[in-house]
């Protein structure tokens, strides 16, 4: 073993070690042998360095370097930094990773289930371990094994076939305190002919330099249609790594959004397998990015089966010395005929200093599809910006004028008002005095 | 109301505007002609505040303030509106909105109050009728996807919204077929008042048949050589730029 390689073990030791103490055992074998087994790989995976291609612009080293505490939040807890104007929602909220019963709204019905992990596990075992473990990949992927070997808790959202949510669940997760570090785990599964929407977000009330590595796995069954919304809204010193794998059946839509407002490092592995015919999938994303802010958004759509359709559209708007990455890789098997699969990343730049890598990646082994991408990267157009301005419209109004039009084809998709509104008038403030 | 002494002005190191003089009074309708390339254009842009133009000598007062002193869009509050040659395509900001934005910061500045939804939308569809835009174009995003002609009936409709005190016309005939052409200069006929005045920057006398000056202006190499009454429109249709440049050599 070269020195290096020496330093980067001891290193992982020792970031493991911190999460590895508190850690858990599961009564239901299945899932304490799925734990024990992604414990296994853990041993033997590698954190991922910029050596490696799926990380080449993304250095985890600083997350890698911290301590960390897990611990519950103070009490009382203060949800303020998570309200939506009008949002009307079923809530689980999680403080530090730890579930809050008395901010959630746990339901248990001939419809649904809306409940912590930890309860739905004890509760039903059965329809968790058909799922659980099951989509994401913890053989191969450093993360996603550290979150299944140490995670405590999450939501698990089960929606019985046909059921429709009358309202979003919204999953909350809270940071409070300094270098606090969870791994929240989320099991959304949307029943055959069922229908609703998700709101996952995370935040911070206080505290600096937190790192939470979150796992969801979503099964969208026979006819689904569902939407997840996915908020990174943590403070700019908190680190945020977030998987998510799909899993779409046939005749079954599925729409994530995600939405990147705050944070240190932020990566996003958005994975959709889509395994059945007629199937729509459209996975947006918005990140606003300033100071030394590094976010990354890469995405997987799997087409497996024929006619299917899927629309990926991400929108960068980077500020400061910040760097983003996108990467979106778009797989057409061979079986799968008559794919439409339409990708693209736009970017602006408000400074010389912010730089994006921008990547999409097609790998099309099916001859009849129909397939495209496209990225720009641009600065303000600046004749655009005069044009509003000989009409009276003052320089910074101009400028929110047309970042509100550059967001806007990603928000028309937020079909949950109170969160878009939110999101807009986050943009307004956000862009109210930088430019 | 508009008064430019001496105007000097350059682009990238390379003078265009060489001692410019125009005086505009209230009420009245001015041409400016002159070959492609005389700084027409130029003038237009120094006069909204485009920050690329270098002003090396020269004044400019608007209304008894120094315009050169305002920004863009502060002389568009005082009443200044410039028709845009090459109108800008602007995705995802809507018509609508945008004159909304414009309107009232316009009236902000004047001490004016926001004006109410009701009051702007009849506003929007007298406006709208008067250059005969479609409602669905009003609403469209800022000129994007529209026709060349679409897109300068779309200024004309700004200028018709926005109520300016002097309006700079920046070839808004060039590409229209006859229909447009009246349309436009309907427009702009409609809006004239005592209170009011224009500037037509053309370099066809064709749109002057619509809209009837009362002075006409010729730029050549960046400065007015000639003016005199409308007739002289007639005489440059007629014999060209190349009497004027002869006798300049002259004189
Ligand atoms: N932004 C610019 N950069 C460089 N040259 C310019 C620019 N704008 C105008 N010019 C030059 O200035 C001269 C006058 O142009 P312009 O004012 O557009 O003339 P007109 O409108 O009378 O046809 C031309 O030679 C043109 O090439
Ligand atoms: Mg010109």
């Amino acid at each position: 073993m070269d020195t290096i390689t020496k330093a980067t073990q001891s290193q992982k030791e020792k970031f493991l070690s911190q999460f590895k103490e508190n850690c858990c055992i599961d009564t239901n074998r299945d899932l304490q042998n799925i734990r024990e087994a992604a414990q296994a790989a853990l041993e033997k995976l590698n954190f991922p360095t910029t050596r490696d291609e799926y990380w080449k612009y993304t250095r985890i080293a600083p997350i890698l370097r911290g301590t960390y505490h897990q611990m519950p939040g103070s009490e009382p807890v203060d949800l303020g930094p998570t309200l939506i104007e009008n949002m009307d929602s079923y809530d689980l909220v999680f403080v530090n990773g730890y579930f809050s019963p008395e901010h959630s709204s746990r339901l248990e019905s001939e419809s649904w289930l809306v409940l912590p992990l930890s309860e739905a596990r004890n509760n039903y075992p059965e329809l968790i371990t058909k799922h659980y473990g099951q989509y994401a990949d913890y053989e191969k992927h450093a993360f996603t094994a550290l979150n299944t070997a140490y995670c405590q808790e999450g939501a698990c959202i089960l929606l019985k076939d046909n059921a429709q949510l009358d309202k979003p669940v919204r999953i909350i997760n809270l940071t409070q305190g300094d270098a606090i570090a969870y791994h929240p785990r989320n099991l959304l599964v949307f029943g055959k002919g069922s229908k609703g929407a998700v709101l996952l977000s995370y935040e911070t009330g206080s505290g600096n330099h937190a790192f939470t590595n979150a796992v969801s796995e979503i099964v969208v069954q026979e006819n689904a249609h569902a939407e997840l919304f996915l908020m990174q809204h943590k403070s700019d010193t908190n680190s945020h790594i977030e998987t998510t794998q799909v899993f779409q059946e046939k005749n079954s839509q599925f729409q994530a959004t995600t939405i990147t407002l705050k944070g240190k490092i932020v990566r996003n592995n958005l994975n959709v397998v889509v395994d059945g015919e007629n199937c729509l999938t459209r996975i947006n994303g918005i990140y606003l990015t300033r100071g030394k802010q590094h976010v990354d958004n890469h995405t997987m759509i799997d087409h497996r089966q024929p006619h299917c359709e899927s629309h990926e559209l991400y929108k960068g708007i980077m500020n400061e010395s910040s760097t983003g990455v996108f990467n979106g890789k778009v797989f057409v098997r061979q079986y799968a005929q008559k794919t439409n699969a339409f990708q693209s990343n736009q970017n602006i730049l408000l400074t010389d200093q912010a730089t994006i890598n921008s990547k999409p990646e097609l790998e099309i082994y099916a001859d009849d599809v129909k397939c495209s991408h496209g990225s720009t990267t641009g600065q303000f157009d600046e004749e655009a910006v005069f044009y509003l301005r000989s009409r009276g419209i003052g320089e910074a109004s101009a400028r929110k004028l047309m970042i509100n039009a550059f967001a806007a084809d990603v928000l028309e998709y937020i079909s949950i008002e109170p969160l878009r509104d939110r999101i807009e008038a986050y943009i307004e403030e956000r862009y109210e005095t930088v430019l | 109301m508009l008064n430019i002494k001496n105007l000097h002005a350059s682009v990238e190191g390379k003078q265009i505007l060489k001692g410019l003089d125009l005086q505009v009074e209230p009420g009245s309708v001015h041409a400016i002609m002159g070959p492609n390339g005389s700084g027409k254009s130029t003038l237009a842009s120094v006069l909204a505040g485009r920050e690329e133009y270098e002003i090396d000598e020269g004044e400019v007062s608007f209304l008894g303030k120094d315009l050169l002193d305002l920004s863009a869009e502060d002389r568009a509050r005082e009443g200044l509106f410039l028709a845009f040659q090459y109108p800008i395509e602007i995705p995802g900001v809507s018509n609508i909105n945008f004159l909304k934005t414009a309107l009232n910061e316009i009236r902000e500045y004047n001490g004016l109050p926001a004006m109410s939804a009701k009051d702007f939308l009849k506003r929007v569809k007298e406006k709208q009728a008067l250059v005969e835009l479609s409602g669905n174009l009003a609403r469209r995003s800022v000129n994007e996807g529209f026709s060349g002609g679409e897109k300068k009936r779309n200024e004309i409709f700004q200028m018709a919204m926005l109520e300016p005190k002097l309006s700079v016309l920046d070839e808004t005939d060039s590409g229209l077929d006859i229909d447009a052409l009246r349309i436009v200069a309907n427009g702009v006929n409609t809006l004239r008042s005592e209170d009011n005045a224009t500037v037509v920057i053309t370099h066809y006398q064709r749109l002057l048949d619509y809209i009837v000056p009362d002075f006409v202006h010729v730029l050549y190499q960046g400065r007015i050589v000639k003016s005199g009454p409308k007739e002289l429109a007639l005489e440059l249709e007629e014999k060209g730029y190349d009497w004027i440049k002869e006798e300049l050599e002259l004189a």
